[in-house]
């Protein structure tokens, strides 16, 4: 067999040159994007050409940290990486000044710093020890942010493909499912189902042609790891699918991308181009015997396709309509031959399983629950962006140590995990450790990993309300369970929230969501009801507070608000008057003003224009 | 501008790519533009009525002609709490049609979208998939002034 480890030797002495040549690496992920890291990079290159200076320019995909995107490294020849955070066209250049001229780090502008085997500049943290990694394991995110996620050099100089060889070369078909079963891994989208065995599944299926599927439909509101690693490190979810293509007996595999992830299919599309061409992937794949083809299949906008039978349908040209199990994937998939189907970050974990063993990750997380995780921080949080942690470390962790605690110092409400499949932690269970079990015990889930936090100011039955809107638009309509009874419940949860709630609506709700939950024929249908269960169980007193005492106690339900003027602290200034759409508000100058509530509309606009505080929602 | 018939022919032998046809037809004419759907039956051997199906299944296609700079507005729970609402309105407001809607200049379209995975800064709005986040009702005229 042909071994790619001459050339990984090449690659890795080629990158460490590069690491000492004087090098701007710019994170341009969709979140850097977004955050404005193109203008970043224009800025910088304009500069670097302007000033004729001898710079490598890279571009990275996300470290995780979002908050602080841009994003810009400045590596110098002897000293350690340096990361600045929250970097504008002018701050990039102003930088890179005093930096690559003058050699002086910023250190306002810094993050932290990786000392990468050389002296530490003082007083400046280093990006391990800085909070938001502190806690956490960078196995399946670990080149994320590191390497150019188009170069398939730098992929190969960090390890990859290393796996593909090993398994090629050494390992049977079977020691290969062995040893993903004894590492424990479990599918990382949703339903944690251990991987090992449903590879088994698809390899005891008979027949020649089979298909490996990679489930890169990503829907869940809240959660984006699998948009990061496939646009920050491709290569190791293809390297994943080649690994089980091998085991299970597969030469051709499927990405099904939603549409919504434009620069991940972008990125799939020059990783697969480049693996063929260096033979990697394709027919006889480094001279083993073993051929294996990828394809992309982009999806059009249906969360339902996240669904492994729909997203099948989909794959073949059809509605994305789920259908009933059995048969599984595994005896009868895509145009009815066996498939196995995980998820972006399962696939991703599987180079490092068969690269360090099963055992290695194992190490990691608790009895049942192996390894790592990624999960998406999002809301009311400090510090936004992707964690990767050990599974079992606490909620508490995740939420205070890496994501900084809630913005605006505001109180800690509560957390919705697993995104609508999902329900909401509230602050009384912190502390409980972050696994399958434990989450399913709590009326959550672990789902793909997103975290949205709520503060104070969050109203939980209008979250539970939005989370249902989504199951609801989204559902297929195929079965009556889903398609009516999400509607029915949503009806019920619009009313509350409109002050119109009757005291049998709770009851109902329950009800209802019991029943859609039994009979919904996909997994959509059977954890729509989730969010709303969840909110029930911890936060019944809400529920009651809009039926019984028509209040909104956060005050979001427009409906149920009055807005209200202090007379004593109204000094008469007109400026509410003015603003008011509806002409609500009456007074003389100099005078306290009052609002007559039938006209009123709600809108808040007096509330955000009064300069005195003495509007308030009450 | 390409012929329809061509955009679908290039996919007739690819397995399933009636979705990927569509895909190509939008970009070209931003929606699937009429008798389309008959052509793409008559390519990959389905019903005109399952490829009607599958034109309207997805929140992405459309068969309705769309406007030259399509604006979704993620509604899901985590731009919903970070006050998504506010955004739709001055949307709204800025170009005089709903959610839904084509401007009568065929400039814009407003649509809602679900979650585009951009949550690291919420709301969020995509224009022609390109995501805008971090977006309050201030910045709606700089973002509608920048497809002008």
């Amino acid at each position: 067999m042909h071994s790619l480890k001459e050339m990984r030797r090449e690659f890795q002495r080629a990158f460490n040159v590069s690491t000492n040549r004087v090098k701007v690496a710019i994170g341009l992920g969709t979140c850097g994007i977004a955050a404005g890291g193109e203008k970043v990079w224009n800025a910088v290159n304009e500069y670097v050409e302007n000033e004729g200076l001898d710079v490598d320019m890279m571009s990275t995909g996300c470290l995780g940290m979002c908050y602080a995107e841009p994003i810009m490294e400045v590596h110098m020849p002897g000293e350690p990486r340096f990361v600045y955070g929250n970097v504008k066209p002018e701050t990039a250049v102003e930088i890179l000044e005093r930096h690559l001229k003058y050699g002086r780090p910023s250190p306002e502008y810094i993050v932290g710093q990786d000392p990468r085997g050389f002296e530490p500049a003082p007083n400046i943290m280093e990006l391990k020890d800085t909070g938001f990694f502190k806690s956490q394991v960078k196995t399946v995110l670990g080149r994320c942010g590191i390497i150019d996620p188009e170069q398939i050099a730098h992929y190969i100089a960090f390890g990859g493909y290393e796996a593909l060889e090993k398994v090629l070369s050494e390992m049977s078909q079977i020691e290969v499912i062995e040893e993903i079963k004894r590492s424990g891994l479990r599918g990382r989208g949703g339903g944690g189902f251990p991987t090992g065995r449903k590879w088994e599944a698809a390899y005891n299926s008979p027949g020649p042609k089979k298909y490996v599927i990679c489930n890169a439909d990503e829907g869940d509101p809240g959660a984006f790891m699998d948009r990061s690693i496939l646009e920050g490190d491709p290569h190791s979810v293809l390297e994943g699918m080649a690994i089980c293509g091998y085991a299970i007996g597969a030469d051709e595999g499927y990405i099904y991308v939603r549409a919504e992830y434009p620069l991940a299919i972008k990125r799939l599309r020059k990783a697969i181009q480049d693996a063929e061409a260096m033979g990697i992937l394709g027919d006889n794949i480094l001279d083993s015997g073993f051929s294996f083809r990828i394809r992309i299949a982009a999806g059009a906008g249906a969360f339902v396709c996240g669904e492994e039978t729909a997203l099948m349908h989909s794959i073949e040209g059809k509605r994305g309509m789920p259908r009933v199990r059995p048969p599984y994937p595994a005896q009868s998939g895509l145009w009815g031959k066996p498939t196995n189907i995980n998820n972006v970050e399962t696939y991703a974990n599987v180079p490092g399983i068969i690269r360090k063993g099963a055992d290695w990750f194992a190490a990691m997380g608790t009895d049942n629950s192996k390894g790592s995780k990624v999960f998406a921080l999002t809301g009311k949080i400090r510090r936004t962006g992707l964690a990767e942690v050990p599974i079992g470390i606490s909620l508490r962790d995740v939420v205070f140590d890496i994501g900084g605690g809630i913005q605006n110092d505001r109180k800690f409400k509560a957390v919705q995990i697993g995104g609508p499949s999902g329900g909401c932690i509230p602050a009384s269970h912190l502390d409980t450790p972050i696994d399958y079990d434990s989450l399913i015990q709590l009326g959550a889930m672990m789902g793909s990993g997103g975290l949205v936090v709520m503060d104070e100011d969050t109203c939980m039955v209008d979250v539970a309300r939005y989370f249902l809107k989504f199951t609801q638009e989204e559902s297929c309509g195929k079965c009556t369970p889903c398609r009516e009874g999400t509607m029915r419940m949503l009806q019920i949860l619009e009313r509350i929230c409109q002050g119109q709630g009757g005291p049998e609506d709770i009851d109902t709700l329950e009800n209802l969501a019991l029943v859609v939950k039994s009979t919904s024929l996909c997994g959509l249908g059977q954890s729509a009801p989730n969010p709303v269960l969840a909110t029930l169980r911890y936060f019944r007193s809400e529920y009651e507070e809009h039926i019984f005492n028509k209040k909104c106690p956060a005050g979001i339900c427009v409906e149920l608000l009055d807005i209200i003027i202090d007379p004593a602290a109204c000094k008469g200034c007109t400026l509410c008057k003015n603003v008011c759409p509806a002409d609500a508000i009456t007074g003389e100058r100099k005078k306290p003003h009052s609002i007559d509530p039938e006209k009123c509309i709600k809108c808040q606009a007096c509330i955000m224009k009064c300069p005195f505080g003495a509007i308030t929602k009450g | 501008m390409a012929n329809f018939r061509d955009i679908i022919g290039a996919f007739k032998d690819k397995p399933g790519g009636i979705i990927e046809a569509y895909h190509a037809l939008q970009k070209e004419y931003n929606y699937i533009p009429k008798g389309a759907v008959a052509e793409a039956a008559r390519v990959f051997g389905i019903s005109e009525a399952q490829a009607y199906g599958v034109a309207t299944f997805y929140s992405y296609l459309a068969t309705e002609p769309r406007g030259k700079y399509i604006i979704r507005i993620c509604e899901s729970a985590p731009c919903h709490i970070a006050g998504a609402d506010q955004v739709i309105k001055a949307f709204e407001r800025h170009l005089g049609i709903k959610i839904g809607e084509t401007t009568p200049d065929g400039k814009f379209t407003l649509e809602f979208a679900e979650c585009v995975g951009q949550c690291q800064e919420t709301p969020v709005v995509t224009i022609n998939s390109v995501p805008y986040v971090g977006i309050t009702p201030e910045d709606v005229p700089a973002v509608l002034d920048k497809c002008r």
